[in-house]
C-alpha cells in the first residue's frame, strides 16, 4: 500500500492561519480520497511558514470496483424516459435488461465502475482541495486567477511504494506537481528531490527546516527557559505569543537581550505590551522584583557571528521603541503632576458621538449620575463624582494614544501620580468592567458606581438618540453593557431601583440634546435629582404656564425609560438562562412591583424556579390556574370582579372550609415573609396550599345552584389569586 | 545567495542612489517624487491609479512622506513626522518578487549570511483609498524594513492583473545599514566629503517647526475649511463632461481630482495630529476621503492609461 506525501509550497503564510490550514488540508484530502474509495491508514499535517504538508499512510493503490443496479423506466415507456436513463447510468441501449416484476416489465441497468488508481483520485481530490481551500482571506497574484493565502510556488506530490516512488500527475494554472522541495529559505535554498515522508524530513532537517511546528514550540520553549533560568530570572509564559512565534521560524535560534536601564522604570505591562505587539519578544522578568528586565527574541536562522548581529539589531529596535514609550510616559507623568487638567480639557474637544456631545459632555453625565449612585452603595458622593471626573482623563494621553489596549491601566498610573487616593486611581482602570461574561466584576464601591454610572449612561444616551441594537447589529455594544450593569448589581449584592438612575440619565441626554434651554436647566436637573415621573411629573407640567418645551424635552422620558428597562430584562433572562432559569419563570418574576431592582428580581426568580420544580410547586401552578380560569369566566360573564372576600359560614364542604383555614395562614406565612424578602418561605408557604386547593377542587363544585354559595366560592377563588400573585405572576408559567 | 558580498555604504543618499540603480537595472522607470504632500509613496498616482486597469507597469521612485502625529521635535531615534519611503510597483507582479526585493537589500548592503530577514503578515489597507492587498512587513532583525504587499483592491476596484508593490521605509533601512542609533546623526552625503552633512543638519530644525505646528498651532477652523473646498473641488471637477469643449478631445480629469483626495487626506492627517477628531468622527472623516479616492479611481478607468479604449 502505498504512503502519499503532498506539499503545497508557498511564499509566507501568516502565522496565525497555519495550524487551521493544515487540518483543513488533511480533512479536505483525506474525506475526498475516502469518498472516492481509498481509504488509508494514518493521516498527519505539518506546517511551517511556507509549506502545508501533509503525510498519508497506507492508502489503497486503487480504489475498489464497484457493481450498481439500477431500476429504470417500464419497457415501452416514452423514448425521451429511456434516454434519459440511459444518460444517466452511462450506458448503451443494448446494456439494458429487462425484468418482470409484478407491475410489469422494467429496464434495469447493472453499472460497473472499476477501480482507478490512487495516483488519478489523489490529483482529482488535490486539485479541487486547491481550488476550494477555505483560506480566512485568500489573493490573487501576477496576472493569474487561482487564488492562495500567499502566491503558491510549488506542489509536491508523491505515491510512495516499496517499490518505487511515483510522481501524482497534476498542473493547477501552471504549477506542475513533482518530487522536489526546498529548503531554508536563505540557509539551504537548493531545491532537492524526495522519494517519501521520511527521506522528506530528514532532507529538510539538513536543509534548516523543522517541519513539526510542536517540536519547534517546544524547542523555542525550552530554550527561552533555560537561557532566563540560567540568568537567574523567569520567563513570562505566553502561549499564544509562542504559538505565533513558531509560525514565523523555519529554523528557530533562541537569542536573550538586554533591556536598556532607562526603561526598567517604565510600567511592566507597557514594556510587556510594547515588546509583544511591536516585536513579539517574550518578557523576561525578575523574580525578586518584578520587573521586566530582558526580552527573548527568535530568529530564523543561525550565523557565524552566533547571533550577535541579529541580537544587536533586535536590541536597537526595542530601544527605539522603548524610547517612543518613554517620551510618552514622561510626557504624560507630567500632565499628571499638573492634575491631568490639560487631558479633561481636550476631552471637550473630543467628540464622542455627534448627538451625543463630546467626551467632556459624556464624562459629566458619568460622573453626575455617580453622584446619584454613591449614597445607594454608602460612598461618598464627591469621591465617586471625583473618580468619573478623573476615570476617562487617560485617552488624552499619549501612551493611550499609542497603545489604544492600555487605556484604563494607563489612567490607575496617571490618576494615581496626579496625587488622587489608591481608590479613585483604581476607578480609571476598573471603569470598564465587566467587559464580557467572563471578565471580573469591581467590587471596590467607587469602582463598582463609576462602572455602573458609564454602562447607564451609555444604555441611556443611545435609547435617547434612538440608536438601539437591532438583530446582530449592536455597533456600540449595547448588549454588553446591560451585561456588565447585571453583573454588576448582583455581583455586589446592590439595592439599587434601577428606574430612577435611568429617568434621571435620560432627562440628562435630552437635556443635552436639547441644546440647553437655560430657563429649563435648573428644573430638569431638579427632576433628575429627584426622580419625579408620574403624578408629580404631571404636577408640574400643568404648574408651568408653558408646558410645551418640557413636554418636547422629556415628555417620552417615561416609555424610553420603560422600553430600556425591559431590555435589561431580556439581557436578565439569557444570564440567568445559563443558570438554569426558565424563562417564563423570569417573566413572572419581572410582573411584579419592583422589577427594577434586578437583586430582587433574581431573587424572585430563583425561589420560583426551585419550587415549581417541586411536584407541590408544579401542581400548586395548575390549581392556581384553574382558580384563575374559572374566576375569569365568571367575572366576564357577571361583569363583576369577585374580591369581596368569602365568608367562612357559606363553606359547606371540609375541604373548603379547610381552604379558607389554609389561605389564612398561608397568607400570613407570605406576608411576613415577603416583608423580610425571604422568597422561598414565601414560596414554600404557597406551595403547602397545593393540597388544600387540590382537596378543594376535587370535592367541590363552585357552580351552586344557591347563588350565595356560588358567590362565595368565587370570592374564594379570588382569594387564591390574591395570595398566590402576591408571590409571583403565576398567569405567565408556561403549561 | 549568488550575489558578492556588497561594500557597504557610507551615507543616506548613497542607499538611495543604489535602489535607484537596483530597480533601473530590474527595468522599473524610476520616477520622481509626487510634487504633494502625502502620507505614504503609495499615494503617488503612480501607484494608486496605475495599479489599476489592465496596462502593464513598472516604476520606482523616492517619495516624501508626512504623518504629523509621527512628529517627535527630533528627539526619538526614528520616528519623524516627514520622511522618504522608497517605492516600488510592478503589474503584473513577477513570481520571483522575493527574490527581487532580497536582491534589493544585497544592493544596498546587507548581508544575508549574517542577518535574520522575517516575511511577518500584515494586511495592507488604507482605509483612505478603497484599498486593500495581503503581504508582509519585512522583518531585518526585528526591524520592520519594508512593506510587500500585493494589490488586491484600490479605489473599490479589483486589481487585475494583480500589482505587487515594495514600499522600503528608508530612514530605518539606512539607519540600520549605517550602523546609526539615532537617526539626525545620521550622514546624509559621504562623510568624507568636503561639507559632510548629517540627517539632522537638514531636517532636525524642521521637525521642531513641524511638530510644533502639527500638534499646537495648525489652525483647525482654516483646515476643517480646506478639507471642504478640497472635497467640493473634487466633486466638481468629476462632474465635468468627459469631453472638453475647448479642444473637443475626451479628456478625463482624474489626475486634477485625485489630487483634491490627496489634499483632504493629508489635511485629515493634520486634523488628526491637532486631536479634534475623535473616533466615531474619524470613521466619517475616512469616509469621505475614501469617496473621493473611488470617484477618481472610477474616473482612471475610464481614462487611456486606465485602461479605456476609444471606440
Amino acid at each position: 500500500m502505498p504512503d502519499l506525501l503532498i506539499e503545497l509550497f508557498s511564499e509566507e503564510i501568516p502565522a496565525r492561519m497555519q495550524a487551521r490550514a493544515g487540518e483543513d488540508l488533511k480533512k479536505r484530502i483525506t474525506d475526498g480520497l475516502v469518498e472516492a474509495g481509498l481509504t488509508y491508514a494514518h493521516a498527519a499535517a505539518l506546517t511551517t511558514p511556507r509549506r502545508l504538508t501533509l503525510a498519508i499512510e497506507g492508502l489503497l493503490a486503487e480504489s475498489p470496483a464497484l457493481r450498481e443496479e439500477r431500476k429504470g423506466p417500464k419497457v415501452g415507456a416514452p423514448e425521451q424516459a429511456i434516454d434519459g436513463f440511459l444518460h444517466g447510468a452511462g450506458i448503451n441501449r443494448d446494456q439494458l435488461e429487462e425484468r418482470e416484476t409484478p407491475k410489469g416489465a422494467v429496464y434495469f441497468a447493472t453499472i460497473e465502475k472499476p477501480g482507478r488508481p490512487a495516483a488519478a483520485i489523489v490529483a482529482e481530490v488535490l486539485e479541487d482541495t486547491i481550488r476550494n481551500f477555505p483560506w480566512p482571506k485568500s489573493m490573487r497574484w501576477g496576472a493569474g486567477s487561482l487564488r492562495w493565502v500567499r502566491p503558491l510556488q510549488s506542489i509536491l506530490c508523491i505515491l510512495t511504494t516499496e517499490a518505487d516512488t511515483q510522481v501524482v500527475p497534476l498542473d493547477v494554472d501552471g504549477i506542475t506537481a513533482g518530487d522536489r522541495t526546498t529548503g531554508h529559505r536563505f540557509m539551504a535554498p537548493a531545491r532537492f528531490s524526495v522519494t517519501s515522508f521520511e527521506d522528506y524530513q530528514a532532507k529538510l532537517k539538513r536543509a534548516h527546516v523543522v517541519l513539526d511546528p510542536t517540536e519547534r514550540a517546544e524547542h523555542i520553549w525550552n530554550d527561552a527557559q533555560n537561557m532566563a533560568f540560567a540568568a537567574g530570572l523567569e520567563l513570562v509564559e505566553d502561549k499564544g505569543l509562542l504559538a505565533e512565534v513558531a509560525g514565523l521560524v523555519e529554523w528557530p535560534v533562541v537569542l536573550m537581550g538586554q533591556i536598556g536601564a532607562e526603561f526598567l522604570d517604565l510600567p511592566p505591562e507597557v514594556l510587556q505590551t510594547s515588546m509583544r505587539e511591536h516585536q513579539k519578544f517574550f518578557s523576561v522578568r525578575n523574580p525578586k522584583t518584578g520587573r521586566i528586565e530582558r526580552f527573548v527574541t527568535v530568529a530564523n536562522r543561525e550565523t557565524a557571528d552566533n547571533g550577535a548581529t541579529i541580537l544587536a539589531g533586535n536590541q536597537k529596535v526595542l530601544s527605539a521603541r522603548l524610547a517612543d514609550a518613554k517620551f510618552f510616559w514622561d510626557n504624560d507623568l507630567r500632565v499628571a503632576h499638573t492634575g491631568m487638567g490639560a487631558w479633561t480639557e481636550a476631552l471637550e474637544n473630543v467628540t464622542f458621538h455627534n448627538k451625543l456631545g463630546s467626551q467632556g459632555d459624556r464624562i459629566r453625565r458619568i460622573a453626575a449620575l455617580a453622584g446619584d449612585l454613591a449614597p445607594m452603595v454608602g460612598a461618598d458622593t464627591g469621591q465617586a463624582k471625583q473618580a468619573a471626573t478623573l476615570a476617562k482623563a487617560d485617552l488624552s494621553s499619549e501612551m493611550v494614544f499609542e497603545f489604544p489596549e492600555l487605556q484604563g491601566l494607563m489612567g490607575r498610573y496617571y490618576v494615581a501620580a496626579s496625587g488622587q487616593d489608591a481608590a479613585i486611581a483604581a476607578v480609571a482602570q476598573d471603569h470598564y468592567s465587566p467587559l464580557g461574561p467572563s471578565d471580573d466584576v469591581p467590587t471596590a464601591p467607587l469602582s463598582v458606581i463609576v462602572a455602573l454610572a458609564d454602562k447607564l449612561d451609555t444604555l441611556t444616551g443611545f435609547w435617547a438618540i434612538d440608536e438601539k441594537p437591532t438583530g446582530s447589529k449592536d455597533p456600540f455594544a449595547l448588549r454588553r453593557a446591560a451585561l456588565g450593569v447585571i453583573r454588576l448589581v448582583l455581583a455586589n449584592d446592590l439595592r439599587l431601583p434601577l428606574d430612577r438612575p435611568i429617568d434621571a440619565q435620560l432627562l440628562r441626554h435630552k437635556y443635552h440634546a436639547s441644546n440647553g434651554e437655560a430657563e429649563l436647566r435648573d428644573l430638569i436637573e431638579e427632576i433628575a435629582d429627584h426622580g419625579v415621573f408620574g403624578a408629580a411629573f404631571e404636577t408640574i407640567r400643568e404648574k408651568l404656564g408653558d408646558a410645551d418645551a418640557l413636554e418636547a424635552l422629556a415628555g417620552d422620558v417615561p416609555d424610553l425609560s420603560a422600553d430600556l428597562l425591559s431590555f435589561i430584562h431580556d439581557r436578565l433572562k439569557v444570564f440567568l438562562r445559563d443558570e438554569g432559569i426558565r424563562h417564563d419563570v423570569i417573566d413572572a418574576c419581572i410582573a411584579m412591583e419592583g422589577n427594577d431592582d434586578l437583586n430582587l428580581l433574581v431573587k424572585r426568580a430563583r425561589a420560583l424556579n426551585t419550587v415549581i420544580a417541586t411536584e407541590d410547586g408544579e401542581n400548586l401552578v395548575q390549581g392556581f390556574k384553574r382558580a384563575n380560569n374559572i374566576l375569569t369566566q365568571a367575572e366576564e360573564k357577571d361583569g363583576v370582579e369577585y374580591s369581596f372576600g368569602a365568608d367562612i359560614k357559606f363553606a359547606e364542604a371540609d375541604s373548603e372550609k379547610a381552604l379558607f383555614a389554609a389561605l389564612d395562614q398561608a397568607e400570613a406565612s407570605i406576608d411576613a415573609a415577603l416583608k423580610i424578602e425571604d422568597f422561598a418561605a414565601a414560596m414554600t408557604a404557597m406551595a403547602a396550599l397545593r393540597a388544600p386547593v387540590d382537596a378543594f377542587f376535587e370535592e367541590v363544585q363552585i357552580n351552586s345552584d344557591n347563588q350565595v354559595v356560588r358567590r362565595n366560592r368565587l370570592n374564594l377563588l379570588s382569594h387564591i389569586r390574591k395570595v398566590c400573585s402576591s408571590v409571583a405572576d403565576l398567569t405567565r408559567i408556561d403549561g | 545567495m549568488t550575489h558578492p558580498t556588497p561594500i557597504t555604504p557610507r551615507s543616506f543618499q548613497e542607499i538611495i542612489l543604489r535602489l535607484q540603480t537596483y530597480w533601473a537595472s530590474k527595468g522599473c522607470a524610476i520616477l520622481q517624487p509626487y510634487d504633494m504632500e502625502v502620507g505614504a509613496g503609495t499615494f503617488h498616482p503612480a501607484t494608486t491609479l496605475r495599479a489599476l486597469g489592465s496596462a502593464p507597469w513598472a516604476a520606482a521612485y523616492v517619495q516624501p512622506s508626512r504623518r504629523p502625529t509621527d512628529g517627535r521635535y527630533g528627539e526619538n531615534p526614528n520616528r519623524l513626522q516627514h520622511y522618504y519611503q522608497y517605492q516600488v510597483l510592478i503589474k503584473p507582479s513577477p513570481p520571483d518578487l522575493q527574490e527581487l526585493y532580497l536582491g534589493s537589500l544585497e544592493a544596498i548592503g546587507i548581508d544575508m549570511a549574517l542577518h535574520d530577514i522575517r516575511f511577518v503578515e500584515d494586511d495592507w489597507e488604507s482605509p483612505t483609498l478603497g484599498a486593500w492587498g495581503l503581504g508582509w512587513e519585512v522583518w531585518c532583525d526585528g526591524m520592520e524594513v519594508s512593506q510587500f504587499t500585493y494589490f488586491q483592491q484600490v479605489g473599490g476596484h479589483d486589481c487585475q492583473p494583480v500589482s505587487g508593490e515594495l514600499t522600503y521605509g528608508l530612514e530605518r533601512l539606512a539607519m540600520y545599514v549605517l550602523g546609526i542609533d539615532h537617526v539626525m546623526d545620521m550622514p546624509f552625503n559621504d562623510p568624507q566629503s568636503p561639507i559632510p552633512l548629517t540627517y539632522g543638519d537638514v531636517f532636525k530644525q524642521t521637525e521642531e517647526e513641524y511638530a510644533r505646528w502639527n500638534f499646537d498651532v495648525a489652525n483647525t477652523e482654516v483646515l476643517l475649511r480646506h478639507f471642504e473646498e478640497a472635497e467640493a473641488e473634487c466633486a466638481a471637477i468629476l462632474a465635468q463632461s468627459h469631453d472638453d469643449p475647448k479642444t473637443g478631445k475626451r479628456i478625463v480629469m482624474a489626475h486634477p481630482a485625485y489630487d483634491q483626495c490627496i489634499k483632504a487626506s493629508h489635511i485629515f492627517n493634520l486634523l488628526d495630529a491637532r486631536g479634534v477628531i475623535s473616533v466615531t468622527e474619524r470613521q466619517a472623516y475616512i469616509g469621505r476621503v475614501r469617496a473621493l479616492a473611488k470617484q477618481c479611481a472610477d474616473a482612471f478607468v475610464q481614462t487611456a492609461a486606465g485602461g479605456y479604449a476609444t471606440a
